[in-house]
């Protein structure tokens, strides 16, 4: 019965797959830490939910569990609905000062 | 020939989602970007959920990456114009950062055992056809319909928020 196995699952261990999401985690942490640029910070974090996502659907598949892959379409829905009203909201702070630096937006900053 | 593929689309994942970080102009960004997620929906392929790699291809890079792209040449940033952080602050990033990947692949490490030590041992529970749109169809609409539906609810806010957003002020607002 071990043919069942997905041809992956038994070729790759799950380690490579945490080595692969960690590492795109961290480069979009990486992002939002050193960018000043609204819109990159904003692909950034993206990249962390991408990231998610992947460890996520391997789980899913190493376990044979549908529920993983279910969760990462409702991840889906939730990070398309939050680029739209994030990008509505960086074309506003453009409108409103002229630039999306960052650091110039320090009103709630202590 | 799987695990060349797996290794190639990592490399490329990782590759262009550095370049999306380090890269100046925010179009190449953007680019990059679309690329990461093309590699992504390849491991999903790779990973047997060709639902997942479907929704994601047409979601982040038919829908998300637009959006993306028109709002960048909407506000005429192709130049580059951005000052940039002191490096004494990108090398606190990067150390950061770095410490946080260790972190996590500590964390996932110990946990792999109980997350996939069942289903892969014997092999008789193990079902390949789970990622398939009958199968996540199937759960979808049973078990998790009410999420599914109030999801609905989730973008006609969401819709909502973005057409106030986005509409011109009468004054704009001093900073």
């Amino acid at each position: 019965m071990t043919d069942q196995i997905t041809h992956i699952a038994k070729t790759i261990p799950i380690e490579h797959y945490i080595y692969l999401s960690a590492i795109l985690f961290s480069i979009g942490v990486l992002g939002v830490l050193i960018r000043r640029n609204a819109i990159i910070i904003f692909m950034s974090i993206e990249l962390m939910l991408n990231a998610a996502t992947l460890l996520l659907t391997a789980f899913s598949t190493y376990r044979s569990d549908a529920a993983g892959q279910v969760f990462v379409f409702f991840i889906m829905v939730v990070a398309a609905a939050e680029v739209a009203v994030g990008l509505a909201i960086i074309v506003m702070i453009f409108r409103n000062i002229k630039s999306i630096d960052i650091n110039l937006l320090n009103k709630l900053k202590w | 020939m799987a695990p060349y593929f797996f290794y190639f689309l990592a490399f490329l994942a990782i590759f262009s989602a550095l370049m999306v970080v380090f890269s100046k102009n925010p179009v190449y960004s953007v680019l990059f970007l679309v690329m990461t997620f093309f590699a992504i929906a390849g491991q999903y392929i790779l990973l047997n959920a060709q639902f997942l790699a479907v929704v994601h291809i047409i979601v982040y890079a038919g829908a998300i990456m637009v959006l993306f792209l028109f709002v960048v040449m909407l506000l005429n940033l192709n130049k580059e114009l951005e000052p940039h952080k002191s490096s004494l602050l990108k090398l606190a990033g990067v150390i950061a950062s770095g410490i946080l990947m260790l972190t996590l692949i500590g964390t996932f490490r110990g946990a792999t055992e109980q997350v996939v030590g069942a289903g892969l041992s014997d092999g008789l529970t193990y079902n390949n056809q789970v990622g398939l749109v009958k199968n996540l169809g199937k759960v979808l609409f049973s078990d998790f319909l009410l999420p599914f539906e109030l999801s609905s609810i989730l973008f006609l806010s969401a819709m909502v928020g973005a057409v106030m957003l986005g509409k011109r002020d009468k004054e704009p607002i001093e900073l």
